[in-house]
């Protein structure tokens, strides 16, 4: 089980608490959990990742195990604490309040 | 006995003011959509339990949302809050995936699009078409299905299917002038969408800074209706296009007569954009956003004059709405319960409406997040509410 960390503006748009949990199938990587956070939230597509384009989003960023993954290549594993729950996927707004 | 319902969108959440036909008591409701931008929220003439909201994020991009229920509950248009996919339609009708809803694509198809080209940057340079949110949300006249949204970069789309999901109409985008346009201070956004009740071929936009567009085949193709507009900041000043046109109003017993608020200029034209004249006069000042059309008089019509386009507050600080029966030229300060010393706040472009009760009532929200009504036409003014954030829109509407 995969826990992902939204930011606030996520957590009321899909209405859920802080965390939530995802199931992958097979590797974890950034485009596979994208894509199963998406899929059991639909209502984020387009928020995470370009509508259009599927890229990564400016402003938003996305840690793992304190690291910034932002610019990993999407195809690539996350650490093995992320897939197993073990540590939290942070998905970030860039620059707090505003 | 009637009811009023004004729609406000703020920086950070939408409001929902209501009071029955006296307009004195009112009710305060929200936020909706805390801490999100909501640029625009309208509710379809056509049913006014079905309004639409514009909500968006510089970090997360553009929602859609819709009530179908006068704004008490709202959903992303789509089949159900848990699917992902909608129930099985006709070939007509096929389904669209939860979130589609959200998703402005250029069209850029060889059967129906165009190619995404560039536009002018501030700094003269080309610069690609993005887009960036949803401005203004105009539900159709008959139809509640059927919303156009105005967005930025520049485009006009539809939706006809409740907004679940959304195409552009190209043509707009194409026109050999593109180049030439530009973004003004918020940006490169087409913001006003007025529908001909008379003719529901023909559509007026607005974009700032390219200038006003007409059609008059459904969105097929389109003519720039800016002759008679000068703008100083221009190298022409009487070009084509390239002009910052801030708001456009129109009564729809005479949607022949047009009436703009440019960056500078008060203007207005008789012959559907053809030809356009200044109409400011004795303006303290004739820059400003918003321009509004009494609901029963179309020669009446409500500007509030900023100092200047680098100073966006009322001259004097004492914020004053101008009211011409003349349809222009002929203005009158209305000052009576509007503060009239220390006061320094915007009203944007689309954030003034008018009910159609009889007298009517004027709306208008500020920078300042206060929410003013006149119900008698401009002559006396009091604040519904005071302190909200920053105001981006006031709609209004009239119940039964």
């Amino acid at each position: 089980m995969i826990r992902v960390e939204l930011p606030y503006h996520l957590q009321t748009l899909a209405g859920v608490e802080s965390e939530v949990t995802l199931t992958v199938d097979g590797v974890v990587t950034l485009e596979s959990l994208l894509d199963a956070l998406e899929a059991r939230y639909p209502m984020l597509r387009g928020t995470i990742r370009d509508h259009v384009t599927g890229r990564r989003r400016p402003l938003v960023r996305f840690f793992a195990c304190r690291e910034d993954v932002s610019h990993d290549p999407p195809e690539a594993p996350l650490p093995e604490a992320i897939a197993t729950g073990a540590e939290p996927f942070l998905i970030v707004g860039a620059i707090a309040g505003g | 006995m009637s009811a009023i319902r004004v729609l406000v969108g703020t920086r950070k959440g939408a409001f929902i003011l209501s009071a029955d036909g006296g307009r004195r008591n009112w009710s305060v409701e929200g936020p909706h959509f805390a801490g999100w931008e909501i640029y625009h929220l309208k509710g379809s003439p056509a049913d006014p339990d079905r309004i639409y909201a514009s909500q968006t994020s510089s970090w997360f991009g553009q929602v859609i949302q819709r009530s179908s229920d006068g704004g008490r509950t709202w959903e992303q248009p789509g089949p159900d809050h848990s699917g992902q996919v909608a129930p099985p339609g006709d070939e007509a009708s096929p389904p669209v995936p939860q979130g589609e809803s959200n998703k402005f694509a250029y069209d850029t198809s060889e059967e129906t699009g165009r190619p995404l080209t560039t536009h002018q940057w501030y700094d003269g340079t080309q610069h690609p078409w993005e887009f960036t949110r949803v401005w203004h949300l105009e539900p159709s006249l008959t139809d509640p299905d059927v919303v156009y949204a105005g967005v930025e970069d520049a485009a006009l789309f539809r939706t006809t299917d409740g907004g679940r999901s959304w195409n552009e109409l190209a043509a707009l985008r194409s026109h050999d002038t593109v180049a030439a346009w530009m973004p003004g201070a918020g940006g490169m956004c087409l913001h006003t969408i007025l529908l001909d009740p008379k003719d529901p071929d023909r559509i007026f936009v607005a974009i700032s800074a390219a200038g006003s567009f007409r059609t008059e085949d459904g969105g097929k193709s389109w003519k720039p209706i800016n002759r008679g507009l000068r703008s100083d900041y221009m190298p022409d000043p009487t070009a084509e296009v390239g002009h910052c046109v801030h708001r456009l109003a129109m009564h729809p017993s005479n949607p022949g007569t047009l009436f703009m608020q440019k960056h500078w200029d008060v203007m207005r034209t008789d012959d559907a954009g053809d030809n356009w004249r200044e109409v400011s006069d004795n303006l303290p000042s004739d820059f400003g956003f918003p321009i509004e059309v009494h609901a029963h008089e179309p020669e009446t019509i409500f500007v509030v004059p900023i100092k200047s386009d680098s100073e966006h507050y009322p001259p004097e600080g004492k914020l004053r709405v101008y009211r011409s029966r003349t349809g222009g030229n002929e203005w009158q300060a209305l000052t009576d319960g509007l503060p009239q010393k220390d006061c320094y706040v915007n009203v944007l472009r689309d954030a003034m409406a008018a009910d159609s009760l009889d007298p009517c009532g004027i709306y208008f929200g500020t920078t300042g997040g206060q929410v003013y009504v006149s119900p008698d036409g401009g002559d006396r003014w009091s604040m519904i509410v005071r302190d909200l954030p920053a105001v981006l829109s006031v709609e209004v509407q009239t119940l039964p």
